[in-house]
Formats: structure tokens, C-alpha cells, sequence
């Protein structure tokens, strides 16, 4: 019975995980192919992590925690690549699919780049 | 004299935890070394947090987490679906929210989840820091989206570190 939930959760980690990364290879600008390893992924990882929890927390050597951290990390550290990237993308002006809003080109002739 | 010896109150029991979670153990020298670090660690990264940290609504805090992973959730799978369905279908765009929020730490945990929740990374703060720029992968209305966004995550979030 574990053992079948157990299957399970690592599939669909593993179909999630790899919905992102054909998301990656599939979609149309940076900016849309973004989307598909910060998103997508964050499940993917999730029920792969939660197998791991329980699987080790049965093994009968106490309860398993550490994939918490993993989480948070994930969690903390996958945002702000994201925004790094993008914000990167915007200021060499890498060719979207979308309209750029026009503030940003002003505000890049200034010296500010917070 | 407080604030110099403590200065984020918030932060200690937090290292604390994370330590026991990295050793895996509850023993009393572990859970001792973690309070040891989450007083230390502060104290020498200080200059990286000059403000305070002020948790203001504690059970709003807690609230608004479970709707982040709720809706990480939900919206995994409306991005899966996306994917699937083939990048042609797809409108991306690029939405301006107006922000209400001021504290750094404010600004930082919105843009986060923002980038968390499927469907949108946020891709721009402006040098005055007033307004996000978000990029949606599939934007059907971009002020309903602003707009959710603001209602969402900023009021929840405005509520909890600056209350007025």
C-alpha cells in the first residue's frame, strides 16, 4: 500500500518535473520559457521531496525532515533567480513576445538600476 | 542596548530551526548550538537587515501562506495545462501593479510570490519602487490581473508588516 502511494507520488513529481522542462523547450520567448522551470517544477520537486519524507520516516530510524529545508530553499531561491533572469532579459532588451512597458527603457537611461 | 544584542527578535527561534531541521535531532546541544547561531548570526549580518523585522498579524501571516500553497498548487497544474496545450494559444503580457507596500521585506515576499505562483514572474521593480512590472504567461485581462494580484497577496501582506 506505501508502496503504490509511494510510485505514485514519484510519477507525478517526475510528469511534473518534466512538463516544466518541456515547457522550456517548447515555448515561444524568454520570457514565456521562463515560466516552465520555475513553475511547473515547484510541484515536481514538491511530491518527489514528500515521497522522500515518507519513505525514510518509515524506514524506522525516526522521522525524516530534512526535505523541509530542500522546500524552503526552493522556495526562497527559485523567485528570486526567476526575477534576476528576467530583469536581466529586460535590461538587454532580449526580444519578447509581449509589449515591454515603456517605463523601463526610461528608467534604464537613468543611473539607478535597483 | 536591547537592539543592539537582539536585533531581529524574529529571526533566532528561525536559524534555531532550521539548525535542528539541518541536524536532525532534537537533542539539548543541538537545540542549544541553534539558539547560540540564531543569536550570532544576526548580530554579524546585521548590516544586510537594517530594518526591523515587525510581524504584526501572526495568524494573517500564517493564512496567507496556506492560500501561497493552495495556490502554487492549482496554478502548477493551470501551467502544466498551458505547456501542453501548445505555445500558440498563449498571450503573454506584461502587467504594471501599482504597489502600496513600502518596507523592503514587504516588496521582497510579494515579488517572491508572485514568481511562486505559476503564471507570472515578477520581472521589474521601478528605481522608486512604486510600481511591479509582472510578466503573465497567459493574460486574458491585464487590469483583472493587477488587480487580483493587489487584492490577493498585497492586502495580506500589507496588513502583517505595516499596519496603519
Amino acid at each position: 500500500m506505501l508502496e503504490i502511494l509511494l510510485s505514485a507520488l514519484i510519477l507525478i513529481g517526475a510528469l511534473f518535473t518534466f512538463i516544466g522542462s518541456l515547457g522550456l523547450a517548447r515555448l515561444g520567448d524568454f520570457y514565456t520559457r521562463l515560466h516552465g522551470p520555475t513553475k511547473a517544477t515547484t510541484l515536481g520537486v514538491g511530491s518527489l521531496l514528500i515521497a522522500s519524507m515518507i519513505h525514510f520516516s518509515t524506514q524506522g530510524n525516526g522521522a525524516s525532515f530534512h526535505e523541509v529545508l530542500v522546500t524552503i530553499f526552493l522556495f526562497i531561491t527559485a523567485p528570486v533567480s526567476a526575477h534576476l533572469l528576467s530583469k536581466a532579459a529586460l535590461h538587454l532588451r532580449v526580444k519578447s513576445l509581449a509589449n515591454v512597458p515603456p517605463r523601463i527603457d526610461e528608467a534604464d537611461s537613468g543611473t539607478d538600476s535597483r | 542596548m536591547k537592539l543592539r544584542l537582539f536585533p531581529h527578535p524574529v529571526l533566532t527561534p528561525l536559524i534555531a530551526l532550521i539548525w535542528l531541521l539541518l541536524a536532525n535531532s532534537l537533542a539539548p546541544g543541538q537545540i542549544l548550538l541553534g539558539l547560540l547561531l540564531g543569536w550570532a548570526i544576526p548580530i554579524f549580518t546585521l548590516r544586510f537587515w537594517p530594518e526591523r523585522i515587525r510581524i504584526h498579524r501572526p495568524l494573517t501571516l500564517f493564512r496567507f501562506l496556506l492560500l501561497v500553497l493552495y495556490d502554487i498548487l492549482v496554478a502548477n497544474l493551470n501551467v502544466a495545462l498551458l505547456i501542453l496545450r501548445g505555445p500558440r494559444r498563449l498571450t503573454p503580457a506584461f502587467v504594471t501593479v501599482p504597489l502600496d507596500l513600502r518596507s523592503e521585506l514587504g516588496i521582497s515576499l510579494l515579488a517572491n510570490t508572485i514568481s511562486l505562483t505559476p503564471g507570472t514572474v515578477s520581472s521589474w521593480l521601478s528605481p522608486d519602487r512604486r510600481s511591479l512590472v509582472v510578466h503573465g504567461l497567459h493574460v486574458r485581462n491585464p487590469d483583472a490581473l493587477a488587480a487580483t494580484l493587489k487584492r490577493r497577496y498585497e492586502a495580506p501582506l500589507l496588513k502583517v508588516f505595516e499596519p496603519c
